[in-house]
């Protein structure tokens, strides 16, 4: 069944457009098909035969069902750029939505979705209501997929014309394929708006879970991902809704079986019987298994998915570690993912075979593999106390074979395994003292030099081997000089004799006066200081006792671990990142996507980003359900300046040993009134003429970082680049800085999108957030900002009544904080409300206590953090009481610096 | 968590878009091309690329099939497992079309590719991955005169995969039930994965729409049934099931009842995880003489009763890259040097159970080398055989019953037979 359509391409001829245009009006019906084949093969390679148009368009009536879908191929395609002309298909469309054969009718309802251009849309209506209603489930099918296409063109449209009711009739369907494809269409819908769209009652439950047993393959993957958001009212529902799953598991499909394993186990949180969750464990492990028979994708798939499940429930795969040992034609990324998988299921009874095989990876020839094996023999032996020592032997055997980057990973993991189990495994120092000259990685560097540092007084010649090190103290990368620094100090107050004595001296002296780097110089002076003052407490400081270490290099937070579970086999349980980290919802009814719009060697991505099309002028027609008003979707304008801001960098070098920095001096430059102007975070005086102003905002439930750059220097600055520093919630740039060339005077605002959960810092919460940004003209620029909280409300975190009072109470009385803010005079109840509705705080309800007047309003960050909030005060009185409570009371003093901000607006 | 494909790509080995198809309009082909070129030049091997990757906002998920790769892009929380597979039976859907899926074969039919790929997916959600039944309403070149009036029923019918209306003259059904047995034995001689992967495959040709009953010697089914085996009963550790198997029903009573697609299709494919002996025991010594030569022995032991015989026994042991001049000698079969491989290959047409064949064979080294030269790739011994008319696990179809209204009689034939899937020996 081989075509020979290749023919069509070879039409490279001078004035091929002018010829193609006559062929496509010849007279005969042969040879204007074969034109239409010759116009989208020129389409397939990327040219562009947008000006043939009207003459393709003209080919659509036609009986010929092939040329039909070529033409409206070309539709899809072209219709964007021509939206004038793309209403002359309109009447064929309506014409074709009413053909007898059903296959025109899906066709054509098909094709309408696909074509992006408002006013086609409004014509889709009446086509998509009949076929909606078609005898013909084939056409429903499609009309129900049809029903989600235009809601994400025009979702207003959908609400308005009852759409969503006759698609919610659809998953009454006596057709299981319709019921899918309403169920999928429906999730769909739901994912994109805030209001509760496809609710699954109990109803719907029993009649999706007997649709399951009849419709195809990828139709039960929609029905058990959407039904996986269903919460069961008790266990013994629970247990029903179980029961129907499981015989799934038997399905030959992967993803079939995966999206029950999901349901299954988002069930079982809720059984409280142990003897029925045992036997459901018992019962996943043969399919979890055999998922590792599929084809590697899919496999890839699985033990990502895998990772998550032990987790969480560890006993289900217990016993079947041997699955997981590599075999040699593996690809390397399921080699990777198994080893990760080996290492939480090693436990004393099964980690003698573990070590076999994990020494046998590690004399594999690909050096990422081997050193993750390496590392995995190390993890193990902070993990078992037990097997440490038989872990520390095979590491020593690795050692003895003397592959560079083999001895290297294993001293990286034998300075965690000293620092796990102080005392214990020293006797071996000697033997890695013998390899110390073929170290050249940083990190294993930098891990001797800590043990060298923290046995100083074991190894004789502490002394000599650290000396060794010093001469190349200013080539050697920052992580190697902050240990050598850290060891020499170690060694002196072990020491303290003439030769240290004297290292310490040139050690310092390098790590002050000859280095740049701040994190080196902070850590030499207070070094200096403590020596200087009070060597008794620098010992207590240096030489302190460290807290001891576990192997949680790879354990997800619990609360992260419980949203990734919900979301196994999707992307998210993929990257294991919640998905709004990733998920990226570009609307694009007026993006081009022409392959030749785009000159060659542009920069990657440069076009297309989604800072790009964020901004105002490429922006659809918004859905109702958006709230931000036209002026937001601008992109920021140009402004020279604003008020000197109080965030200024605090120089803590300057604190801590009183060197004189310059002063920072605000500059006075008018500010223009358009906008609230963005804070001030470089002023120009220190970034040597580049001012930068930054935000964080919020724009149709995105984050984005609004920085504006003024240039007032002599040069044009250029290839910007910026980095966030680890911080409380994991701010990221999603993509790079898209910032033009700025000239001398001129300036330049962009909208970087944002991602969370990406770095996230360890500590208490803080709403401190560290940039640097840099140029090709300057040197790197760091300055602070503060990251408000009320930008981190999500749109969904409107609460009902009940579920507010429910929460407050299932709350600890702990949880709740409170805090007075004597200035703030609230004058205008509404007005207050707006602002706070503005930045995602639900009012939920109002009650009067004496002259007061108490309000309550709900939010929601990311995760699922819920904030309840309770804000007394007396109109137009100064004072406001405010308290919340969260399951998070940590962040409570984020809250509060947010509050104050948006009452003071 | 809803989501789905934003466009598909059939890229060529370069990572060059060949076709593609826009279904949501938010990732442009030009975007794509730019990122995937970038990674396979980046990676030269895709083998070290995750399939998964993310950029810029988008999520690409590729295989690779001969010399096309096919991806889909994907802005939403889309469910990985689903779209992953979906690309693979979308390469069964081609390959049924045009024998083989390659760039020049989806050149020369770039027309059914675009139907096609309108017709399995919408809006990026799969909708109907079915090759036998896509192919009676998309039509090539040749089959394009007949005229086609509406899609055909099984396309939204709860039995999606079965026309209704073939004939057959005689009604047949083939049955083969292939068992691999994988094992993985580490370089202290002892077994450290073993387990046989089944699959009844069956062929049908049967008029009508045929309800199918399938009887096996399964201790469950038996049990539930209330019934001693006459022979041996067996336990299988997972079975999966073609579509087209009523699951609920199997869960009830353990009764296998379907309705069977039309032609060849895997009705279903099980694992057993008990341990079993290894059929063939390769024992190897390798005695490597540094700069000069290298001895090799090999042992082969068949360990399956003497009335079975495997055939085309192949042995693959590697030999160092620099090896030369090999001389080999074989008691059993014909030995011979894979420069290209380097291995060591021996090939031995028929092996009775309960025998042990011997290889010896002795290559030159060079005798200089490089100091620190990288460690060797350390493959495994590996072997394939055959084995006809047996099977690991003992299973046995009891019965296939066939009842269509028309009543006709139909035959089954069933064929058992053992194969090598992954055999490898870890050397010392």
């Amino acid at each position: 069944m081989s075509g020979h359509d290749s023919k069509y391409f070879s039409t490279t001829k001078k004035g091929e457009i002018p010829e193609l245009k006559e062929e496509l009006n010849s007279q005969y019906k042969d040879k204007r098909k074969d034109a239409v084949k010759k116009v989208i093969a020129a389409m397939t390679v990327g040219k562009d035969v947008s000006s043939l148009f009207t003459d393709v368009v003209n080919c659509m009536q036609t009986e010929n069902l092939e040329l039909k879908k070529l033409v409206y191929l070309y539709l899809i395609n072209y219709a964007k750029s021509q939206p004038d002309l793309a209403i002359l298909a309109v009447n064929t469309f309506v014409k074709d939505s009413q053909d007898p054969n059903p296959l025109i009718r899906a066709l054509a309802v098909r094709t309408m979705g696909c074509i992006r251009v408002d006013k086609i849309t409004e014509y889709l209506c009446d086509p998509l209501q009949r076929c909606l209603k078609d005898d013909d489930p084939y056409v429903r099918k499609t009309a129900a997929i049809c029903v989600a296409k235009l809601y994400d063109i025009n979702a207003e449209l959908v609400e308005d014309r009852g759409f969503l009711e006759a698609l919610k009739d659809l998953i009454s369907d006596n057709n299981p394929m319709v019921v899918a494809n309403a169920v999928a269409s429906l999730a769909e819908i739901q994912d994109n708006s805030n209001k509760p769209i496809f609710e699954i009652t109990s109803h719907t439950l029993s009649k999706l879970l007997t649709a399951l047993n009849e419709c195809t393959e990828w139709g039960q993957v929609f029905i058990l991902d959407a039904l996986s958001r269903y919460k069961a009212a008790d266990a013994r529902e629970a247990e029903n809704i179980v029961e129907r799953v499981t015989p799934r598991l038997q399905h030959a499909n992967c993803a079939v079986v995966l999206s029950a394993v999901k349901m299954i186990l988002q069930q079982m949180e809720l059984i409280t019987s142990t003897d029925v969750v045992r036997n459901l464990c018992k019962k996943m492990a043969p399919p979890l298994v055999t998922l590792l028979s599929a084809e590697p994708e899919i496999q890839y798939v699985a033990l990502r998915n895998i990772n998550l499940i032990v987790q969480r429930r560890p006993t289900i795969l217990a016993h079947e570690i041997k699955v997981f040992f590599c075999k040699y034609n593996d690809p390397i990324y399921v080699k990777m993912e198994k080893l990760e998988i080996m290492i939480k299921l090693a436990s004393d009874r099964n980690i003698d075979q573990v070590l076999l095989e994990f020494k046998e990876y590690a004399t594999e020839v690909d050096v990422d593999f081997v050193r993750k094996a390496v590392r995995a023999i190390g993890r193990c032996a902070i993990k078992l106390e037990r097997a440490a020592e038989r872990c520390i032997s095979v590491l020593l055997e690795l050692i003895k074979i003397k592959v560079n980057y083999v001895v290297q990973e294993a001293i990286i993991v034998i300075k965690d395994i000293f620092r796990r189990y102080p005392n214990t495994y020293e006797s071996i120092i000697a033997t890695l003292c013998e390899s110390l000259d073929t170290l050249d990685e940083p990190e294993a560097k930098a891990s001797m030099i800590w043990i060298i540092g923290e046995y100083a007084e074991r190894i004789d010649n502490a002394d000599e081997l650290l000396e060794s090190f010093l001469e190349s103290f200013p080539e050697e990368p920052a992580q190697v000089q902050l240990q050598l620094l850290t060891a020499t100090v170690k060694l002196f107050l072990k020491k303290p004799t003439e030769g240290p004595q004297q290292m310490i001296q040139v050690v310092l002296n390098n790590a002050t006066v000859e280095t740049d780097n701040p994190d080196l110089r902070d850590r030499a002076y207070i070094y200096w200081r403590l020596l200087s003052t009070d060597p008794e407490a620098a010992k207590d400081v240096v030489l302190a006792e460290k807290p001891v270490i576990s192997d949680d290099s790879n354990q997800l937070d619990p609360t992260l671990l419980d949203e990734l579970l919900a979301n196994i086999a999707t992307l998210s349980s993929v990257y294991h990142k919640p998905p709004e980290a990733f998920v990226t919802r570009v609307k694009t009814t007026t993006q081009r996507t022409d392959d030749d719009e785009y000159p060659e060697g542009t920069e990657p991505g440069y076009s297309e980003s989604p800072a790009h099309v964020a901004d105002g002028a490429a922006s659809p027609p918004s859905s109702s359900s958006y709230v931000p008003s036209a002026a937001a979707r601008q992109p920021v304008p140009p402004q020279s300046s604003s008020p000197p801001a109080a965030a200024a960098v605090p120089d803590l070098l300057g604190d801590l040993i009183g060197l004189d920095n310059s002063a920072i001096v605000p500059v006075d430059q008018p500010a223009t009134p358009a906008g609230p102007p963005l804070p001030i975070l470089l002023p120009a005086s220190t970034g040597q003429g580049l001012q930068i102003s930054a935000q964080l905002t919020r724009r149709d439930g995105q984050l984005f970082y609004s920085i504006l750059f003024e240039n007032n220097s002599q040069t044009v600055l250029d290839g910007f680049m910026i980095q966030f520093n680890k911080n409380t919630f994991g701010l990221a740039a999603a993509g790079p800085l898209q910032v033009p060339q700025i000239q001398p005077g001129s300036s330049a605002a962009t909208l970087l999108p944002m991602v969370l959960f990406q770095n996230l810092s360890q500590g208490p919460p803080s709403s401190l957030l560290q940039v640097a940004i840099k140029n090709n003209q300057q040197p790197v620029w760091y300055f602070n900002d503060k990251i408000s909280l009320h930008v981190l409300f999500t749109e969904d975190g409107r609460m009902e009544r009940a579920s507010f009072l429910e929460t407050w109470r299932s709350l600890p009385d702990s949880n709740e904080v409170s805090k007075d803010f004597p200035g703030i005079v609230v004058s205008s109840v509404e007005a207050t409300l707006d602002q706070l509705a503005a930045s995602n705080m639900f009012f939920i309800a109002r009650r009067k206590h004496a002259n007061q007047d108490v309000f309550y309003f709900s939010a929601k960050i990311p995760q699922g953090i819920p904030f309840l909030i309770e804000l007394t005060t007396v109109i137009g009185n100064p004072g406001v009481k405010c308290a919340v409570k969260t399951p998070n009371p940590d962040v409570s003093a984020l809250f509060f610096e947010s509050i104050e901000t948006l009452l003071k607006a | 968590m809803a989501g789905a494909a934003s466009a598909l790509f059939l890229l060529d080995i370069k990572g060059r878009v060949l076709i593609w198809r826009d279904y949501r309009g938010d990732v442009p082909a030009s975007q794509a091309e730019r990122f995937f070129t970038k990674l396979i030049e980046k990676e030269g091997d895709p083998q070290y690329q995750d399939p998964v990757v993310y950029e810029n906002g988008v999520t690409y998920m590729f295989i690779q099939h001969s010399n096309v790769y096919l991806m889909v892009a994907s802005r939403q929380n889309c469910n990985a497992a689903s779209l992953l597979l979906f690309l693979h039976r979308a390469v069964d859907v081609f390959k049924h079309y045009f024998e083989e899926l390659e760039e020049e074969s989806l050149r020369d039919n770039f027309v059914v590719v675009y139907e096609l790929l309108d017709e399995i997916m919408d809006f990026g959600f799969p909708q109907y991955t079915e090759a036998k039944i896509l192919s009676e309403f998309i039509k090539t070149d040749a089959y394009r005169m007949e005229v086609t009036q509406r899609p055909p029923m099984a396309v939204t019918n709860a039995v999606s995969w079965r026309s209704e209306g073939i004939r057959y003259k005689k009604n047949e059904v083939f049955l083969d039930v292939v068992e691999s047995v994988n094992i993985l034995v580490n370089s202290n001689g002892q077994i450290i994965r073993s387990d046989v992967v089944g699959a009844l495959k069956m062929r049908t040709y049967l008029s009508g729409m045929p309800e199918c009953k399938l009887g096996l010697n399964d201790r469950l089914l038996l049990e539930a049934q209330g019934r001693t085996a006459k022979g041996k009963a067996i336990d299988l550790d997972d079975i999966k099931f073609h579509q087209c198997v009523r699951l609920a029903r199997f869960e009830n009573d353990r009764t296998i009842s379907f309705i069977p697609p039309d032609g060849a299709f895997d009705l279903m494919t099980y694992r057993l995880s008990t341990q079993v002996k290894p059929l063939i025991w390769v024992e190897a010594q390798v005695e490597k003489h540094s700069r000069s030569r290298v001895e090799i022995m090999i042992k082969a032991r068949s360990q399956y009763k003497e009335r079975s015989t495997a055939t085309n026994v192949i042995i693959e042991l590697p030999v160092p890259s620099d090896a030369t001049n090999p001389s080999i000698r074989t008691s059993m079969g014909s030995a011979s040097y894979a420069p290209e491989s380097d291995a060591l290959v021996w090939k031995i047409k028929s092996f009775p159970g309960n025998k042990e064949y011997m290889l010896r064979a002795e290559f030159l080294l060079p005798s200089i080398t490089a100091e620190d030269a990288d460690p060797e790739r350390k493959p495994p011994i590996r072997v394939k055989f055959e084995i006809p008319y047996f099977t690991v696990s003992g299973i046995q179809v009891r019965y296939l019953k066939i009842i269509e209204k028309s009543g006709y009689q139909a035959l089954p034939w069933v064929r058992y037979i053992t194969i090598a899937g992954e055999y490898e020996l870890r050397l010392m």
